[in-house]
């Protein structure tokens, strides 16, 4: 607790923050990095986001119209790169910051100066993944997946690649330990953990994760290097290496990452639904042990992302079996949620009608999932469509959605204005009726048999990806009013009360709107 | 073309309409997995049909209640919120009810994962390297072995803005040069491998989809019932022309294959490029 003192002392007593750029090179205040940590993440889900509008303009008809081949496989892969650890991760790490400690009741992160550096390493590592689409040979191609030996054909953008994402597994990791740190050490006294809000629980769970595989990831890459410069075989089988121990490399570290994602959003969805349904989160003990059962079985299922790779049938159903149990814990908390709502009086602002939305459409991508859980059938999905609509189902309306409605929902506490309602709700509408347009229809293309990644399709798949492009467009468009409702509300002039909403819980809505730049200088009681 | 777009365009709005009402009248727009010309393919098809209506019964069930509580108890209809926050009845209930059924659903699909995996007793053996961008089949059992590569017209037509309508060309990106021909009613053994990078060897049809791996040797199997022409497409990203290296798989009568394989043990003999080839096996 000494740096915190140490900390206050030196800028403290209710002078703001310092004026102009060095505001935000140099600041430790968490409000301050969690906004840029927001506005970062908003900017890469843009540029993620005009690469799938690439992807589906090229795909809104047969035959190759706008792009090669080998460029529209770099745009697959850093658009996935760049929504998976730009966008959706840094997100959730924004919302952590300026959140916990708030809800906590803690002055500050508990490393304030690491956590400025986890933030500033960013920028600097999409600059260089970014820059790869600049070099000779392009991007990387080979999917966000890095599967070798195809991932070994990248040109001089391998090292590049390969560095950016140590870099983003640095800031990762040096986040995920703040986070550690903060929720164990500076709860305000009475705070036990199971009086901890929902989103803190599963910022808590999700930040072990990411101490535990990100380290595996940035082994994995680190052999790939030295397989390409320094004449190392982990991977190649002429030298005794193996292609299949990368997958496995891979996807121990990318199964838990999925996880990654969408915990913090069920932590969101769980802070926003009692509060609209003006009712105590149902099950709130269920809902931490299904966390942490969903966390630790994510350790266990990596290989069901590689059924065709040709496993010994003892592990293929060992990983069917235990995918198949990640249903259980993920079903206690839809239950719950649905449970909250039962017999509440709900009202129905933009942050509930994402969350209503997140909880179907969440849902759906579950099902479409325990699907693919069955072995001999995922045969038939592997690598088809039907995987691009699941996991853009439980990302998109999943994960994303989760963050919407969390930026709804303390928008008003952070920027002291009231959003436009009307706006949002119409945002609301427009996301959630395009980006069923655009991700449903995937399902039946991949069940008819169309391969994911491919530039170009046979003319059966035509109508379904137009159908599919249209939706895409209109997602990616409505996004811009995303956008407008934030920088209007920032800008805005009706003031938003302390509490926001009815009735919410928590101790964010004790702090004025916007909250003083440093909050809870003096430790809350919790009863 | 952009006669075409509109045209798409318009009929993609037409069908959207119609296919609420009346999906199976569009061929265009399939909306499920085929059932297949094999025994597996049709025990997968099962199994995906079940677990489709499991997911699809559990959705009606809790989508329901969802729906039911946004129009009963919202605040606008003036109700008081209950307070109750927990029922460890309720809560080991769906916990346990969920487990049963993924038990219901387990059982059948390990039986049908150990039959996929039984490639004892076959009649013949086919080895096929994948290769950028193009498959290799040798016949095992016999002395022939050939590449199958996009077939020409495709191949032109796929160009970027290569003028050629897709439309124009049968079987668009399907069609291949020298397809992997086999008899009906035969279990043939698959043994794949690659020689670059990852590729992966898949016919919907035949319920096969199996990666191909530099330094592996995968297994895999099917037993086609009906004669036909069988398509499919390599389902691993491989590189720039991943979308260009389908499969095609003609099943044939058995004197129809006997014939054929005649005529390709002649056409070794006879051309020295095909003795070469054979030689490099």
């Amino acid at each position: 607790m000494s740096q915190v003192d140490t900390h206050s002392q030196h800028d403290h007593h209710d002078h703001g923050p310092e004026k102009g750029l060095k505001r935000w090179l140099f600041t430790t205040n968490h409000k301050d990095i969690g906004t840029m940590y927001l506005i970062f993440s908003l900017v890469m889900f843009m540029t993620g986001g005009a690469m799938a509008m690439v992807i589906r303009a090229e795909l809104f008809q047969p035959g190759l119209q706008l792009v090669e081949p080998g460029f529209f496989n770099q745009m697959t892969t850093m658009h996935a790169l760049i929504m998976v650890f730009g966008a959706v991760m840094p997100a959730t790490v924004g919302l952590a910051n300026w959140m916990i400690p708030i809800m906590i009741g803690a002055p500050d992160m508990a490393l304030p100066r690491m956590n400025n550096w986890s933030f500033w390493i960013l920028p600097f590592a999409f600059t260089m993944l970014l820059l790869t689409l600049v070099m000779p040979g392009g991007g990387p191609a080979g999917g966000w997946t890095m599967y070798p030996p195809l991932i070994q054909q990248t040109g001089i953008a391998l090292p590049f690649l390969i560095f950016a994402i140590h870099m983003m597994g640095i800031s990762s990791i040096m986040g995920a330990i703040n986070i550690v740190v903060t929720i164990m050490n500076m709860r305000a006294p009475g705070m036990t953990l199971l009086k901890m809000p929902l989103f803190v629980w599963t910022w808590l769970i999700t930040a072990y994760l990411l101490i535990a595989v990100m380290p595996i990831l940035a082994g994995g890459v680190t052999m790939l290097l030295t397989d390409q410069y320094f004449g190392t075989t982990f991977f190649n089988a002429a030298g005794g290496g193996d292609p299949v121990m990368f997958q496995h490399i891979f996807w121990f570290f990318g199964h838990p990452e999925v996880y990654i994602m969408i915990l913090p959003a069920f932590g969101i969805i769980s802070e926003i639904i009692p509060t609209f349904s003006r009712k105590p989160l149902f099950g709130y003990e269920s809902m931490v042990y299904a966390t942490a059962s969903i966390a630790f079985l994510s350790f266990i299922v990596w290989a069901h992302h590689m059924f065709t790779v040709g496993m010994p049938i003892a592990g293929q159903l060992f990983f069917m079996f235990s995918t198949m149990m990640i249903a259980v814990p993920t079903g206690v908390k839809v239950f719950n949620w649905v449970s909250t709502m039962w017999r509440g009086a709900m009202t129905f602002e933009t942050p509930m009608l994402f969350s209503l939305a997140f909880v179907f459409l969440f849902t759906i991508g579950g099902f479409s999932g325990l699907m693919l859980a069955i072995a001999p059938v995922d045969f038939q999905y592997h690598d088809t469509y039907f995987v691009v609509a699941h996991f853009h189902y439980v990302l998109v309306p999943g994960a994303v959605f989760g963050i919407m409605a969390g930026v709804y929902y303390w928008l008003p506490k952070w920027t002291g204005n009231m959003y436009d309602e009307r706006l949002g709700k119409l945002h609301f509408w427009l996301s959630t009726i395009f980006v069923n347009v655009l991700f449903f229809p995937q399902h039946f293309l991949g069940l008819a048999g169309m391969p994911r990644r491919i530039p170009d399709y046979a003319t059966q798949f035509a109508d379904f990806n137009m159908v599919s492009s249209i939706g895409g467009f209109g997602f990616g468009l409505s996004q811009l009013l995303f956008i407008y409702v934030i920088v209007k509300c920032a800008r805005g002039d009706v003031k938003a009360t302390d509490k926001v909403w009815d009735e919410p819980r928590g101790l964010e809505w004790t702090l004025s709107s916007p909250p003083p730049y440093h909050s809870f200088n003096v430790a809350p009681e919790i009863k | 073309m952009s006669r075409t777009i509109l045209n798409r365009l318009h009929s993609a709005a037409l069908a959207l309409l119609a296919s609420a009402f009346a999906p199976a009248a569009l061929a265009d727009w399939a909306l499920n997995m085929p059932v297949g010309v094999t025994e597996i393919s049709k025990e997968v098809y099962g199994l995906h049909m079940l677990i489709l209506g499991i997911c699809v019964a559990i959705a009606i069930v809790v989508f329901g209640v969802m729906i039911v509580s946004i129009f009963l108890h919202r605040k606008s209809r003036g109700v008081e919120p209950a307070q109750f926050y927990h029922s460890t009845k309720a809560e080991i209930i769906w916990t346990v009810i969920p487990i049963f059924i993924l038990i219901a659903m387990a059982v059948p699909a390990a039986e049908g994962l150990i039959r996929i995996e039984d490639t004892r007793n076959a009649d013949m053996t086919v080895k096929i390297t994948g290769y950028q961008w193009r498959w290799r089949y040798d016949y095992l059992d016999h002395d022939i072995g050939f590449y199958s590569t996009l077939d020409r017209e495709s191949n032109q037509a796929r160009r970027l803005n290569s003028g050629t309508d897709p439309y124009s060309v049968e079987n668009y990106l399907l069609e291949v040069d020298h397809p992997l021909v086999v008899p009906v009613g035969a279990k043939v053994r698959l043994l794949l491998t690659a020689a670059d990078v990852l590729h992966a060897w898949w016919v919907p049809d035949l319920a096969v989809k199996k990666d191909a791996i530099p330094g592996y040797i995968n297994e895999a199997w099917f037993k086609a019932d009906v004669p036909g022409i069988y398509r499919g497409q390599c389902a691993e990203l491989c590189g720039r022309d991943h979308g260009f290296m389908p499969v095609v798989v003609h099943v044939l009568e058995r004197d129809e294959y006997d014939a054929w394989l005649v005529e390709q043990t002649a056409d070794k003999v006879a051309t020295p490029e095909n003795v070469a080839a054979t030689r490099k096996l």
